[in-house]
């Protein structure tokens, strides 16, 4: 072995080593800093807020003058969070009794892109204006960009009044 | 791949020279003395960007109008997760940023790094911890809880005391007359953005400046060779930084950031503290009265910034070493020892009852103490479903919690309030209630009746006891009888008639009383089968006596 260099190495060694350590140091304490301000910052634009009592049920009206096979447009008041508010929105819904007698009430927006579409009573269809999709009475969709059948809300008989409850989670089976 | 990215790395400096730019930053030469003392400025940069990223944070989830604010910054708090954090991150780091600021200029100050030609570069730090301050003044409103709203009423009255200046700078700040929604948007607009982008550029000017000068050495470093910045120095900045941050991270998570109740102008019960750092200048305020007052307010805070800025060039002798400094340390320790004193004689001179409510202990501990008026209210708060918005006793709702709020308040108060909620408190979210003036009244009496301590055992009163209270006191029967010490003695006493009659007898009675009792001035009830039975049940569940 060459002595002078042993001498040289020995003497660069802990320098470089030192070097290293400070550099790793710098890139592995930067690195928890990001960490622990972006993960919760994610979390806080990601997780969806929690939810407070929103599953309200509302009373739509008298359903017992409603005919079969004709549907109506009913208003009711309800509250909606949004946010930090809660507002009290006027809000519809297209209520049907079908041959079975069972009441049915659709969200009066279109499957496609959220218009309001309204009840044709000579042919016998829902149609949405925007871009003509067409629904049966049941809701089912027979023509135009529709991807599936009109959204319900629960419903319940209370005596003569309806009660309407949130949007079913499944658009459930088309009758 | 090592050869790739030095290609890439070529390419990107051959076209942006951003590269060689970062390597020359870092490679910069610092003096042989530079080490730990001179971390603070970094630390201060780091700040400043913590509280952009998390002011753009809270600023996603906020809304700037009076009212709003509050609701919103609610919402951040109770209904978002990771909000308490973003929102405590960015208060404490507000506090931790003046204290790095002001550590920072101690530094320069001891060791006379501002001697020419640095005399600038002095000056806009003192700037730059003016804009400081202007945060936590601007920022201070924000929440628009009582905290903020009372503490700006207290610093715009100090602008407006301004020499010449006060009328204007009253009328810049939309504080004429009141503390309004134009205040607001005007501190709110100072607050995110004028200031941020005034304080990035002179960030910008300061460090260029001290790149310009170089960092300022200390005698004896001309015969030492120079270091590099890189990565000796930016290692030890990196762990002051982190130490800073470690810190931060750790209040943020442990100490509750308080909100208050939403900003009430009527509220004259209302004690204003400033934040702790303005404690000083609070206190310095009280030293002068009368006429005077403007001397503590302004001029001597004014002439104090004067020969802030003007430090360079009172100071102008040799840069000589810090352990010679004796005078300037001597000015720093005194500086300090004032500080502390004020300080802590505005802490002690703070009125413990400003924040904590006196607990009633004359308050009741169950429902069955309840007055037949205050039983009503719990019908009348039930119908009204107060509790859809409302805690009782254990915070965190979209309103208040009542049990905590409603000591503090009166009837009158109360009721007004009942009428038209945003009369009373702009901003409120809270629907009127439509209730005749007595049952507004019975409804403020069992809410003045609440505490955190009862809250639960006057909720848990039975339906029945509810409704017969109810039906007792629309019928007015406490014009003529007591029921637990409440009422007139014309008729008998209520309390102890289990023990007196039976129930079939009570119920025939008040259909025809002069059948029962012949010579009674009772009035026949004629109530339906339903008020009757609650009414029995109510009285016959009252204590005996």
């Amino acid at each position: 072995m060459d002595p002078v260099r042993t001498v040289a190495e020995s003497q660069k060694a802990p320098v470089t080593t030192r070097r290293s350590f400070y550099v790793v140091a710098i890139y592995g304490l930067w690195g928890i800093i990001s960490a622990a301000l972006g993960l919760p910052a994610l979390i806080y634009l990601f997780v969806p807020p929690r939810m407070r009592r929103q599953s309200e049920w509302v009373d739509a009206g008298d359903v017992t003058q409603l005919a079969s096979n004709s549907p109506v447009e009913m208003t009711f008041r309800r509250n909606r969070v949004d946010g930090w508010k809660v507002t009290s929105e006027k809000s519809t819904a297209w209520v049907v009794k079908l041959p079975n007698n069972q009441v049915v009430a659709y969200a009066p927006q279109c499957t496609h892109l959220g218009c309001a579409y309204h009840w044709d009573q000579g042919k016998n269809e829902f149609i949405c204006p925007c871009h003509n999709s067409l629904f049966s009475i049941e809701g089912k969709v027979l023509d135009g960009p529709a991807p599936r059948p009109l959204d319900r809300y629960q419903t319940r008989i209370d005596g003569k009044q309806l009660l309407v409850g949130p949007l079913q989670s499944s658009p459930g089976q088309t009758a | 791949m090592r050869q790739h990215w030095n290609r890439l790395n070529e390419w990107v400096d051959h076209r942006t020279g951003i590269p060689t730019a970062a390597r020359k930053f870092l490679y910069e030469e610092i003096p042989a003395s530079s080490g730990w003392h001179q971390v603070f400025g970094s630390v201060a940069v780091f700040l400043f960007l913590v509280q952009a990223f998390t002011g753009a944070m809270l600023a996603f989830n906020y809304a700037p109008t009076p009212g709003d604010a509050y609701n919103s910054l609610r919402y951040i708090l109770t209904e978002l997760t990771g909000g308490r954090l973003m929102r405590g991150l960015h208060h404490w780091g507000a506090s931790m940023m003046i204290v790095v600021v002001v550590l920072h200029m101690i530094q320069v100050f001891l060791y006379g790094a501002y001697k020419k030609p640095r005399e600038t570069t002095w000056m806009v730090g003192v700037v730059l911890l003016l804009l400081t301050l202007a945060y936590g003044l601007t920022g201070y409103l924000l929440p628009w809880d009582n905290r903020a709203y009372w503490g700006t009423v207290v610093t715009t009255k100090i602008a407006a005391q301004a020499p010449l200046l006060g009328p204007y700078l009253t009328r810049l700040l939309g504080g004429e007359g009141s503390i309004g929604v134009v205040t607001f948007a005007r501190f709110f607009g100072l607050h995110v953005l004028l200031l941020p982008p005034a304080t990035a550029m002179l960030i910008g000017v300061h460090i260029y400046l001290v790149r310009k000068h170089g960092v300022a050495p200390a005698p004896g470093d001309e015969l030492v060779p120079a270091k590099k910045f890189y990565p000796e120095q930016v290692f030890k900045d990196t762990i002051a930084i982190f130490a800073a941050f470690a810190i931060l991270f750790t209040m943020a998570v442990a100490a509750r950031v308080p909100l208050e109740q939403l900003a009430d102008p009527s509220d004259t019960s209302y004690i204003p503290r400033p934040e702790w750092y303005f404690l000083f200048l609070f206190q310095t305020l009280k030293l002068f009265s009368g006429p005077l007052e403007v001397v503590g307010a302004v001029v001597l805070p004014g002439l104090a910034v004067v020969a802030l800025i003007m430090v360079p060039f009172i100071d102008r002798g040799q840069m000589i070493k810090v352990t010679r400094r004796t005078f300037a340390a001597g000015f720093v320790a005194l500086a300090a020892l004032g500080w502390t004193g004020l300080t802590a004689a505005a802490v002690i001179t703070t009125p413990k009852e400003a924040r904590e409510v006196a607990v009633d202990y004359s308050a009741p501990t169950d429902w069955m103490q309840l007055s037949p008026e205050e039983m009503a209210g719990v019908g009348y708060f039930r119908r009204e479903n107060c509790v859809s918005c409302h805690a009782v006793g254990d915070g965190g709702s979209i309103g208040p919690d009542l049990a905590q709020t409603a000591i503090r308040r009166n009837a009158a108060w109360m009721i007004q309030h009942f009428k038209s909620p945003a009369g009373v408190r702009p901003g409120t979210s809270m629907p009127p209630i439509q209730l005749s003036d007595p049952q507004l009244n019975s409804l403020a009496a069992f809410l003045l009746k609440l505490n955190t301590d009862n809250a639960m055992a006057l909720f848990n009163a039975p339906e029945f006891m509810v409704q017969g209270a109810l039906v007792y006191q629309v019928n007015g029967c406490s014009d003529c009888h007591q029921v637990n010490g409440i009422g007139t003695q014309i008729g008998p006493n209520l309390n102890g008639l289990t023990r007196r009659r039976s129930r079939s007898w009570v119920q025939e009675h008040f259909l025809d009383p002069a059948k029962l009792s012949p010579g009674s001035i009772m009035p026949a009830y004629r109530l339906n089968q339903k008020d009757l039975e609650n009414l029995t049940a109510y009285l016959f569940a009252l204590p005996e006596s």
